[in-house]
C-alpha cells in the first residue's frame, strides 16, 4: 500500500505555503529554487546547503530563502 | 600580528583583517538608478570593497544570480551586511547565510535599535560580535562613536570599528567631531572607518583629516544627480583628506596671527607712540 502523501502548512519567506516536501532540499525543488543560488534558514536557524537534505520540515515551520542583493 | 601592527601602512596601504588595500573608499551598491550606473560609480570610486546584502528571493527568481554576476564583474571584494536586523539572533543567522552565499567570512554587522534613527543597538551589536568572531567571522561593526562600546567590540575580537558620522541616509556629515576625535585618539593603531551619514565630499575629507582610515558611503553617491561623477569626487576628497592628515595639520588658534612678517612693515613702527 502506498503511503499517503501528507501536505503541511509552512511559512516560506513570510507567505503561507502548502507543501508535500519532507525536507528542506525537497521544498527548494518544489518551490522552483532548484537552479538558484540561495541561502536558507528554518525558524531563524541557519541551514547550510549540505544539511538541507537532512533538515526535516514540520507544520508551522518558518523558512527563509534568500539570495544576493544590493546593500549599503 | 596584533591589531595595532595591522594598521601600519606600507606606502599608503590600509590593512583590514590582513588584506592590504590601496583604496580608502568602501562603496555601497544600493539605491542607484540602474545596475549600470552602480557599476560605473564603483569603478569611478576605485573602491576595492563594496557592500551587499541578502533579501528574500522569489520562487524561480534570478535577481540574485544577476546581481552576483554583476558584482563579480567589478572585481571588488564584497562585504555583506546584516542591514535591517533588529536582534543579535537575526544578525547572526543573516551573517551565516551571507558567508555561504558570498563565500566570505567578512561581515558588516548591523543590529538596528531604533527605526527612526537607524541607531545601532550597541548591546545587541556586542553580543552578536562576540558570537560571530568565535565562529570565525571578520566583523566590521556599524556602531556609534561611543568609546566604551568600541572597547567592548575590540574585546569581542573586532579588528575594525565603523562609527557613524550621522544617521544612515541623512547626509548630515560628522555631527560629533569631538567624539570621533576621541575615538581616533584612543585607538591610534586600530583601523577606523566612518560609516553612514556622509553627504558631501567635504564630509569625507574631514573624516580623513581626523585620521580615520577610510569611509563607507552609499546614499551620497547613489542619490547624486550623476553618481559616477560624485563617486570620483568622493575618491578625490578622501585622497586629499588623507594627504592632509599625513602632512600634519596646523593647530587651531583663537586669535589671528599675521602670516606676512611684521618686522620691516613700511609706515609701521612697533615702538611708535601714538
Amino acid at each position: 500500500m502506498l503511503s499517503e502523501v501528507r501536505t503541511k502548512d509552512l511559512v516560506v519567506n513570510g507567505k503561507p505555503v502548502s507543501s508535500q516536501a519532507a525536507v528542506l532540499s525537497e521544498l527548494l525543488q518544489e518551490q522552483e529554487f532548484g537552479n538558484v543560488r540561495v541561502a536558507t534558514a528554518i525558524n531563524g536557524q541557519f541551514v547550510a546547503e549540505a544539511a538541507r537534505s537532512e533538515a526535516t520540515l514540520k507544520p508551522g515551520d518558518r523558512i527563509e530563502i534568500v539570495s544576493a542583493r544590493q546593500g549599503g | 600580528m596584533n591589531i595595532r601592527d595591522q594598521a601600519i601602512h606600507a606606502g599608503d596601504q590600509l590593512v583590514l583583517y590582513g588584506v592590504p588595500l590601496t583604496s580608502r573608499v568602501l562603496l555601497g551598491t544600493a539605491a542607484y538608478p540602474s545596475p549600470d550606473v552602480m557599476a560605473a560609480a564603483v569603478r569611478a570610486s576605485q573602491a576595492q570593497i563594496v557592500t551587499v546584502s541578502l533579501r528574500r528571493e522569489a520562487a524561480g527568481g534570478q535577481v540574485g544570480e544577476r546581481f552576483l554576476e554583476l558584482i563579480a564583474s567589478l572585481g571588488a571584494r564584497v562585504l555583506p551586511n546584516t542591514a535591517g536586523c533588529r536582534s543579535p539572533r537575526d544578525a547572526i543567522t543573516t551573517a551565516q547565510m551571507a558567508r555561504e552565499l558570498f563565500g566570505t567570512d567578512w561581515i558588516k554587522l548591523e543590529v538596528i535599535g531604533n527605526d527612526d534613527t537607524l541607531q545601532p543597538d550597541v548591546f545587541g551589536l556586542v553580543e552578536a560580535a562576540e558570537v560571530l568572531t568565535k565562529d570565525g567571522f571578520k566583523v566590521f561593526p556599524y556602531t556609534t562613536e561611543d568609546l566604551s562600546v568600541a572597547e567592548r567590540l575590540v574585546r569581542a575580537g573586532c579588528q575594525v570599528i565603523m562609527p557613524w558620522a550621522s544617521p544612515i541616509g541623512t547626509g548630515r556629515g560628522i555631527v560629533n567631531k569631538t567624539g570621533l576625535e576621541s575615538l581616533r585618539g584612543y585607538f591610534p593603531g586600530l583601523p577606523l572607518i566612518v560609516d553612514a551619514g556622509l553627504g558631501a565630499p567635504s564630509h569625507a575629507a574631514l573624516a580623513m583629516e581626523l585620521g580615520y582610515d577610510a569611509v563607507l558611503l552609499n546614499t551620497a553617491v547613489a542619490k547624486a544627480v550623476d553618481p559616477p561623477a560624485m563617486a570620483l569626487a568622493f575618491a578625490e576628497a578622501v585622497r586629499a583628506g588623507r594627504r592632509g592628515y599625513e602632512a600634519g595639520l596646523m593647530g587651531e588658534r583663537d586669535m589671528a596671527v599675521p602670516s606676512t612678517p611684521v618686522a620691516g612693515t613700511p609706515f609701521f613702527d612697533l615702538d611708535a607712540k601714538s
